[in-house]
């Protein structure tokens, strides 16, 4: 630690820090703040005092007590190790504060977010006398079954290499190679480097996100698709199902790598990501889902400043393993606690509020993170992406408040988690009116590929019919569904039918929890076929309850449970089934 | 410049006369450096001592709240005392069978309580990874909690109610029935009242003796007449005894702190006086922050014995679930028991209708093994229903009863029994899950069974066919 007296403490204001006497310091800076060496970031400079926000709770501090600079700006350490860690807003190791503090968070513990002595076994690619720049491979280390660390040169650097290490078990602090970069400087590389987390990182620019996220989520997939690289936002009130949505997308999506932020949120929620990855499988690599997880938790009752900085901490991991060529996907629960955060130092600061007490830099700060996202060709000329889905946690659930405005701008999918919905316990309760995709243009190739052409179609005809219903419903209001022609009601019953057997989604159920891409085409197709199918009967005189009362209408209902991913054949033989009672029923009627 | 390491040495000093009092809060210029969040002494005319903590310092000023109050204070004769460390309250399992004030003062005239541990009444986070997730059945003994919010050990489960509601019968009435089936563990009650009248106060008292379990419940007491100040420390004294009990002396304790919404209105009183820029209804912006400073005490530790189970009561202005403290409340907690004013109204006790009722935390303590195999569909199938029974309700009230279809007067006829056989139940009576459950199947058997889609084949035939 270093013993660089930057200034003294001027005044104590909860999380926020007056400090005088500034000699040199720089903004952003990693600072200490008095005996305790309390970490904290200076974020204000203006002549000889500063501001600084303090990481940890303050209490005792005193004016005149001393602060110290790193020298460095507020970094994240990259390199093996991440995977499968548990950190909290400013990449702390939360085990490792376990092991010297217990069970409670005590103050000024400082340990290394990546593990000093833990040997990696590291395989050189490149070699002495390359010339290579920043984002290129020197070699790479298996992290874990499921992630292969490719370690690259860091971002701005370049020049010759004239060492290499062999294979073999290094630290992350020992030398792997040297670069003599064109001022005949010399650098040492390392299987890990620092990057200040509020910087993005570079790139050669953006590509199209044309591949989807496939979440195994039906009403995502299907009605509300995202790309990879893709901008989420999913408002709701308390308890609609934010942190149940993210956890599946989490668990089930087709992403490399998971970054779970836990932004101002419960503890057990994040006990329960830990007690629950490591015993489920991820379908894909057939390895344990933990194995691609990094974790941030920076609950609620931790300190208000680390919760700003944690969505940043999170997305500047998410870059590093995007420049490796992966495709990462950042869940950040709840942005609106970082953007309290903000609006809670910004009043201690004694800022100008704008609305509702929230700074006027609010927007671009929402801007600046969502921009962090995208798909990627990284230096290497690889393809990476960034897929950030986050919650919003509107207060009283209502959408025109300022954070789910600003956020709206920003985004290009918005997943609305709608009240009523999650009180009839209509799981995900995400609202097929209110909920918008702008990726489905560019997702739809990519659909008809995997999916068949009918899906295209099939998927808009019960988007269709699912606004007909609105109208529909206002008029049963009224008068009663009785006053409906058969025809009419029998969109009523379609809309219900695809409600309880496809939108509906148990993440409770070991077979529901996610739908593999052709069995949600296949559900879709099968009720696509029942309302056509249906109501040509209906033109011929067959009755609403004769439709219902077919055997596989039950089959149909139940299919979500009773059919596994594995055994699509099933789907089939209930498709070939609702072809032949349609088939009986018009034979009857003609 | 004074040397900070003088501090401890300067912590004894006196300064008399203060420069300003404004609500509970004073200000004093010229001191020598004060750390935050200090505790303070400060001594009125009479020479009467009132503790209070330090909110904002800085080199000319030091800002600081008084919790028994200003009043009486005057400016030149006020003398305060900075301690040089937090405030700390005096700890000890003897506290069980006591009543103190929000600050931890006995008040019923015994002495003053052993002191095992001194502790530091803002706690500190818990380590997210020495967490257990909770996930043990606590019966109750009332069906629409059992069966469809089922409650947890080591939950936040707070009941969201409304001025004359019977929110006190429910919480005393869980108070006394809880229980976890199988175990005989000790367990203790810790009671805080914020803001509540000594009637209300008294009615927990008498239902914890009738129940004969007053020696194991300590209650603290800041009521409607005490300054109101103290509130804000009353569920922070609770809740750093409840924590030395569960995880120091390894016993399961229930806190049931109330009245919630009289605790964010002491904060709303503080911030404004402060001058801070508030956000909804004048209430601070760390609102959020500061609520769930205290419901994230509760909980269950990796290798502890003891668990913390928090039963908040707020009453909700107006009704209305989207005010901030609801609202808050809601988004820190692991669900919320919500009363209907329209059911109590039609003599249904409890008044839990079900559907803005939630425990998120009933998907891993029920089901077979923890209660019955049958319990999560069931649960399910009952909140479906009753929520078509709603529309129902709707579209009767605006088309009249006799348009209805057949099956939809079935719908009317399960709400009605729903609510009256397996929601209403007497304020004594205990029913355990089974029956609870049992009486769920009997209601739902007002329903043709190809309505029944969230329960399996086989469940119908084990249960609904009985
Ligand atoms: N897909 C689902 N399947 C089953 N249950 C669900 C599903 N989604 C939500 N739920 C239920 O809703 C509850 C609340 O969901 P969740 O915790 O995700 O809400 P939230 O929007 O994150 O709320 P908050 O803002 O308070 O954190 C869950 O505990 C669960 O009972
Ligand atoms: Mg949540």
């Amino acid at each position: 630690m270093n013993d660089r007296i930057i200034g003294q403490v001027k005044r104590i204001n909860g999380p926020v820090i007056e400090v005088m006497g500034i000699t040199d310091a720089e903004m952003f800076e990693l600072v200490w703040v008095g005996k305790e060496h309390l970490i904290g970031e200076l974020i204000k400079l203006e002549q000889d005092s500063a501001v600084v926000q303090v990481y940890e709770d303050t209490t005792g501090i005193a004016p005149y007590d001393p602060v110290y600079g790193a020298g460095m700006q507020l970094s994240v350490e990259l390199g093996p190790g991440m995977v499968g860690t548990i950190y909290d807003g400013i990449q702390r190791p939360l085990e490792k504060i376990r092991d010297i503090s217990g069970i409670f968070i005590k103050r000024g513990i400082s340990v290394p977010s990546l593990d000093r002595e833990k040997k990696w076994h590291f395989v050189p690619s490149a070699k002495e006398g390359d010339t290579v720049s920043s984002g290129m491979v020197l070699g790479t280390v298996q992290e874990t079954e499921n992630v292969l660390h490719k370690i690259l040169v860091p971002p701005n650097e370049k020049g010759i290499l004239i060492s290499v290490v062999p294979e073999g078990d290094y630290t992350v602090e020992e030398v792997i190679a040297v670069l003599e970069k064109e001022d005949s400087q010399k650098k040492d590389l390392f299987l890990m480097h620092r990057w200040p987390i509020r910087k993005h990182r570079p790139t050669k620019g953006r590509l199209p996100l044309d591949i989807p996220l496939v979440t195994g989520q039906r009403v995502i997939d299907t009605l509300f698709p995202i790309a990879k690289g893709a901008t989420v936002c999913i408002p709701g009130g308390f308890g609609t199902g934010k942190t149940m949505t993210q956890q599946a997308v989490a668990k089930w999506c087709d992403a490399d790598l998971i970054i779970y932020i836990g932004c101002g949120e419960r503890g057990n929620e994040i006990t329960d990501v830990l007690t629950e990855f490591p015993k489920l499988i991820d379908p894909r690599s057939g390895r344990s889902l933990m194995e691609r997880t990094i974790l941030i938790a920076n609950t609620s009752n931790m300190p208000v400043s680390a919760r700003e900085a944690s969505i940043y901490t999170g997305i500047t991991m998410a870059e590093y393993f995007r420049d490796q060529g992966y495709h990462v996907a950042v869940m950040a629960d709840s942005t609106s606690r970082w953007a309290e955060a903000l609006r809670e130092l910004s009043g201690r600061m004694e800022e100008m509020p704008a609305e509702e007490g929230f700074p006027a830099y609010l927007p671009t700060r929402i801007a600046e993170f969502y921009e962090r996202a995208g798909s990627m060709e990284t230096l290497n000329g690889e393809r990476g992406s960034v897929s950030v889905i986050g919650a919003v946690s509107p207060p009283g659930g209502d959408f025109s408040e300022p954070v789910t405005q600003h956020t709206k701008r920003f985004i290009r999918c918005f997943w609305a988690l709608d009240r009523n919905l999650a009180n009839a316990r209509h799981y995900p309760a995400i609202s097929w009116l209110e909920s918008y995709s702008e990726y489905l243009s560019g997702l739809e190739a990519w659909w008809a590929e995997k999916a068949g052409s009918e899906w295209l179609p099939d998927r808009t005809e019960i988007m269709e019919l699912l606004h007909k219903e609105v109208r529909l419903q206002q008029v049963v209001k009224l008068v009663g569904p009785d006053a409906l022609p058969d025809s009419q009601r029998f969109i009523l019953e379609v809309c219900t039918l695809f409600k309880n057997a496809f939108l509906q989604q148990n993440a409770y159920d070991k077979i529901d929890t996610y739908s593999v891409v052709p069995k949600q085409a296949k559900m879709l197709h099968i009720i696509v076929t029942y309302w056509r199918r249906g109501s040509e009967m209906i033109k011929k005189g067959v009755t609403l309850v004769q439709l219902r009362k077919m055997k596989v209408y039950q089959d149909i209902i139940k299919m979500k449970f009773t059919i596994s991913n594995d055994d699509l054949q099933a789907l089939d033989k209930i498709e070939a089934y609702l072809e032949r009672s349609m088939d009986q029923l018009e034979a009857l009627h003609a | 410049m004074p040397e900070t390491n003088d501090r401890a040495l300067m912590s004894g000093r006196e300064y008399i006369g203060v420069d300003k009092i404004d609500g509970a809060l004073v200000f004093v210029t010229k001191t020598h450096p004060v750390g935050f969040r200090e505790l303070i002494e400060c001594i009125d005319k009479d020479g009467n001592t009132r503790l209070g903590i330090v909110l904002e310092s800085s080199t000319n000023c030091v800002v600081a709240q008084i919790f028994e109050g200003t009043s009486g204070l005057n400016l030149p004769d006020t003398r305060i005392r900075f301690s040089g460390k937090p405030l700390t309250i005096s700890i000890s399992k003897d506290m069980l069978g006591r009543v103190f004030n929000g600050l931890g003062k006995p008040i019923d005239g015994g002495p003053a309580q052993r002191s095992d541990v001194e502790l530091n009444v803002n706690g500190m986070a818990i380590n997210p990874t020495a967490r257990e997730y909770p996930r043990d059945f606590i019966q109750t003994g009332i069906s629409v909690i059992d069966g469809m919010n089922t409650l947890i050990r080591g939950q936040k489960l707070p009941i969201f109610s409304g001025n004359g509601l019977p929110h006190n019968e429910l919480a005393a009435q869980i108070a006394r029935q809880a229980k976890i089936r199988g175990s005989e563990t000790e367990f203790a009650v810790v009671f805080a009242a914020m803001g509540v009248k000594h009637d209300v106060a008294q009615f927990f008292v008498k239902s914890f003796e009738e129940s004969g379990v007053l020696e194991n419940v300590a209650l603290f007491l800041s009521l409607a007449d005490d300054p109101s100040i103290e509130r804000l420390q009353t569920p922070r004294t609770a809740l750093t005894l409840a924590e030395h009990l569960a995880f120091n002396e390894d016993m399961h304790v229930l806190v049931v702190m109330t009245d919630m919404t009289n605790y964010c209105e002491s904060l709303r009183e503080i911030s404004t006086i402060r001058g801070e820029i508030p956000s909804r209804k004048g209430y601070p912006g760390y609102l959020y922050s500061d609520l769930a400073e205290l419901y994230e005490r509760s909980g269950m530790i990796k290798g502890y014995k003891g668990s913390i189970t928090l039963l908040p009561i707020l009453t909700m202005p107006n009704d209305d679930i989207s005010h901030p403290i609801p609202d808050l409340s809601g988004y820190i907690t692991e669900g919320q028991i919500v009363f209907e004013r329209d059911m109590n109204g039609r003599g249904i006790y409890p008044p839990i209708a079900g559907l803005p009722s939630l425990s998120r935390l009933m998907k891993d303590g029920i089901g077979e093994g923890m209660t019955r195999e049958d319990h999560p569909h069931l649960a399910s199938q009952l909140f479906a229903a009753y929520s078509y029974v709603k529309d129902v309700r709707n579209l009767a009230s605006v088309i009249g009863e006799e348009e209805l279809t057949p099956l939809d007067h079935n719908y009317l006829d399960f709400g009605k029994e729903f609510e009256q056989k397996f929601v209403s139940q007497r304020h004594d009576e205990d029913r355990s899950i089974e029956q609870t459950l049992d009486i769920g199947w009997e209601v739902l058997r007002t329903l043709p069974v190809d309505e029944l889609h969230r329960i399996t084949d086989e469940e119908i035939e084990k249960f609904y066919g009985k």
